[in-house]
């Protein structure tokens, strides 16, 4: 096959010392930056440009890519230990996974999203060597119209995190459509809830509002019960690593997580967060573990999530490689590199560049092999974190969630809504209202109002475009199955079970 | 502020970004000044390239021992802006890396500061814009796109950059030229030329207008045509006319310039624009301008001035059709 034969010759690239370095390089430094809230993939490449000017484009390239895909791996680590999401694509890793540490498996949690990144990292950077061209006609198929559909069946599953509550969870998700909203209304260019602050026309940073949310307001509210005395520490359940239990739970998820992640990383606006929502919705139905979501903590809603935006982040290479399309901040620096080479990335980049574009796939691979590596002896130094004290522990979140806030933008305002965030979501902690909600009513709700309008525009207020285009149709479709179908099931369900009593006659 | 050095000591991470940087940073010329650069943007961006590109060039000239790069994004300029005005004060060795987008910004977020508080220096380079249309589009000249959004502008969805930005004022002007009302237009933007991309290539709309240098491998692989180009004169390999010869009488750069802070000394001024224009006329900064896809349109001092307050005129004219400003 041609494929293997430059993929071959990728890998000769690649594995020459001097570039095995710089993965190595590129790896550790990605992982790092991925722990810390507020500095991302996109912000470290941008301020490593300049090594540009001095090394080879192999060279740099294998970088970016190790800190891009190890960013992603080191991303969950804050939100598994200490509930601070690093990145927003490891918003929702948060959810089962600090529920898992808290229970004293956060060895567990940490190895299967360590390992599920290596499956599904690697399942990705297939799919980038081998289905690029296939999935890239599929993704440019998505306009405005199957967007907005794409949203209405990422709504229908955000049911599942709800919460026990559908009255209070919705009412979270509306508090984050309105912090969504804040700032330059895309659209029309109008400033919208700023209240005529410069520093909100560009909105609440996601980040932000995660790490405020999660990691503030549960401080606070651990130091509102704290008593004298007694300091409760976790203890390790189990095997450090993975039980064999917990193996035979990980691999499905790992599976579906990078079905789901690769396509939609690699639609234009696709993104990493959807994916990871989507996973987490299926996992949790799917699962036979139902009472472990939101309790103990269930390993596949760490699993099937973390797969997800591994493989998404494969998946935002195929446009970027394919057609020199940036569809991620992290993409569109990289392609700003290939500039500084005068190399300019487009559709004829794998005809005209084939050793550096198959050189970085190759890197690709390794990159995974080495984070997987690098990770999994960590885990057991990442738990010793727990053994903290608490007052200690949730002082040094405190203080790291606030550095890294800082780190975003440096700007004292992001601190100031860090600090209101924090107090809102202790308010809603002691109320009990679901704070996942608001993040994800913050990232959908605005990519939704987006596409509705740009939908509308372009076809000229005919609402027809959402049922005619058969993509859109497709998934307006799975979503009214996704509303009614458990309903109708249960009436079928209801029915059976009663239906012998009416039959006369039957014994 | 994303002062280098303050940033490398807040985070492990940025430090082990910092050891690669200064290995590989070149040696300091003697004697030369030290420059600092002012970013009112987010690394990685265009006016944050400019900036790192001039860094380079200015060191490898030996024009300057070295430069501090400060990013504080936001709000197209609008959050920086104020900063440089009353932080920078009087600092004769600072410059601002700035462009049409502010002044955009500037009238659209009505923001209480603008360009004529600080001291202009020198307009470097412009990307010119282009107006391509999908492979398969009916359009095969720019004189048949017009003919389409005379007959019914609602009909000829358009994509390009956020909402009042240089894709938009353009599509703007070329609209008020031929004389359709700008309020009619149907222009659909997206938050960065790759998206805008997508919906050219997904055939979601019918035309797009963007930097030439967003489409310019699609064109070449034939994926888009290019109608026409915002440029002053026809562009080297460039197989297509501008808008002047394509009967739409509309010129326009996205430029980027440098700016003092305002209370600098005459001295100062003076010394700056020779260190800027000397920089620009240098072979190195001409190939780094070539790798780009810039376009050198140096002007310096008052001419450069002039030029701000007459662009700021026309932009917010056509903000206001546009019903932005």
């Amino acid at each position: 096959m041609e494929t293997l034969g430059h993929l071959a010759h990728g890998f000769s690239v690649a594995f020459t010392p001097v570039n095995l370095l710089w993965c190595l390089l590129g790896t550790t430094l990605g992982t790092a930056i991925g722990v810390l809230p507020g500095l991302g993939p996109a912000l470290t490449i941008a301020l490593l440009l300049p090594i540009t000017y001095q090394v080879a484009p192999e060279a740099s390239f294998i970088l970016f890519a190790g800190i891009y895909y190890g960013a992603m791996y080191g991303g969950s680590t804050t939100s598994i230990l200490l509930n601070t999401p690093g990145e927003s694509a490891t918003i929702v890793t948060a959810l089962e996974g600090n529920r898992m540490a808290r229970s004293g498996r956060g060895g567990a949690a940490l190895a299967t999203s360590a390992i599920g990144s290596f499956v599904a990292g690697t399942l990705g950077t297939m799919g980038v060597a081998f289905l690029a061209p296939v999935v890239v006609k599929f993704a440019l198929a998505f306009g405005p119209a199957e967007y907005f559909s794409l949203m209405v069946l990422a709504f229908i599953t955000v049911s599942a995190v709800l919460g026990s509550s559908s009255v209070r969870g919705l009412t979270s998700l509306f508090a984050g459509f309105v912090i969504g909203m804040i700032g330059v209304d895309l659209q029309t260019g109008q400033p919208r809830f700023t209240f005529g602050t410069t520093e909100l026309l560009d909105g609440v940073d996601v980040i932000i509002a995660a790490v405020g949310l999660f990691a503030v307001g549960e401080t606070l509210y651990m130091a509102s019960r704290r008593y004298a005395g007694k300091d409760e520490i976790v203890p390790l359940k189990g095997s450090l690593y993975m039980t064999a239990a917990e193996w035979g739970r990980s691999w499905r998820p790992w599976l579906r997580g990078a079905a789901i992640g690769f396509p939609i990383g690699a639609m234009p606006a696709g993104g990493a967060e959807i994916p990871t929502f989507l996973s987490y919705a299926i996992e949790k139905k799917l699962s036979k573990h139902k009472g472990e979501f939101g309790t103990v903590g269930a390993i596949e809603g760490v699993a099937g999530p973390e797969a997800a935006n591994n493989a998404s982040a494969a998946g935002v290479l195929v446009p970027m490689l394919t057609l020199g399309l940036p569809t991620s901040a992290t993409a569109a620096i990289m392609l700003s590199a290939f500039q500084s080479y005068g190399i300019n990335p487009g559709p004829l980049l794998l005809t005209t560049q084939g050793d550096l574009v198959w050189g970085l796939i190759a890197s690709l691979f390794i990159a995974n092999v080495i984070l997987v590596i690098l990770n999994l002896p960590l885990i057991g130094l990442w738990v010793r974190l727990l053994k903290i004290p608490a007052p200690q522990l949730y002082a040094g979140i405190l203080v790291f969630a606030t550095v890294g806030t800082y780190g975003i933008s440096q700007s004292p305002i992001d601190l100031v809504i860090l600090y209101l965030l924090g107090a809102a979501g202790f308010l809603m902690r002691r109320f009990d209202f679901p704070t996942a909600p608001v993040i994800i009513g913050m990232i959908l709700g605005p990519l939704a109002e987006t596409q509705f309008r740009r939908a509308m525009t372009i076809s000229n207020g005919d609402w027809s475009v959402f049922y005619t285009h058969k993509l859109s149709l497709t998934l307006l479709t799975l979503a009214f199955i996704g509303l009614a179908g458990p309903h109708i099931w249960a009436f079928i369900e209801h029915r059976r079970r009663r239906g012998p009593e009416h039959v006369p006659g039957d014994a | 502020m994303l002062n280098r050095r303050r940033f490398l000591m807040s985070t492990a991470a940025a430090g082990a970004a910092g050891l690669v940087a200064s290995h590989l940073s070149p040696a300091f010329a003697e004697g030369a000044p030290q420059i600092q650069l002012f970013v009112p943007a987010a690394p990685g961006g265009g006016w944050d390239q400019t900036a790192r590109t001039m860094d380079q060039v200015l060191r490898s000239e030996k024009l300057i021992s070295g430069s501090q790069i400060t990013n504080v994004g936001g709000a197209g300029g609008t959050v920086g802006l104020p900063q440089f005005i009353s932080q920078w004060n009087g600092k004769g060795n600072s410059l601002m890396v700035a462009g049409m987008v502010m002044v955009g910004a500037i009238i659209a977020n009505k923001a209480a500061n603008n360009l004529t508080q600080v001291t202009p220096i020198a307009r470097l380079t412009g990307e010119f814009e282009a107006l391509v249309v999908p492979a398969e589009s009916p359009f095969k000249t720019a004189a048949d796109f017009v003919a389409a959004l005379k007959a019914d502008p609602t009909k000829v969805p358009v994509a390009g950059g956020s909402a009042g930005g240089s894709d938009h004022i353009l599509f703007g002007l070329i609209a008020k030229t031929v004389g359709v009302p700008a309020t009619n237009l149907s222009y659909v933007p997206f938050a960065g030329g790759g998206e805008a991309l997508s919906a050219l290539l997904g055939n979601q709309v019918a035309a797009g207008i963007s930097g030439f240098g967003e489409f310019s491998e699609q064109v070449k692989a034939g994926a888009l045509r290019l109608l026409a180009i915002s440029a002053d004169k026809r562009q080297e390999g460039i197989d297509a006319p501008t808008l002047k010869e394509a009967g739409i009488d509309v010129e326009l750069f996205n430029w980027r310039g440098v700016f003092a802070p305002p209370g600098i000394s005459d001295a100062d001024k003076a010394a700056m624009v020779t260190l800027v224009e000397t920089m620009a006329k240098s072979d190195a900064w001409a190939t780094e301008c070539k790798n780009r896809n810039w376009t050198q349109i140096l002007l310096a001092g008052d001419d450069y001035a002039k030029f701000v307050t007459e662009d700021s005129a026309r932009i917010e004219a056509i903000l206001k059709d546009l019903g932005l400003a």
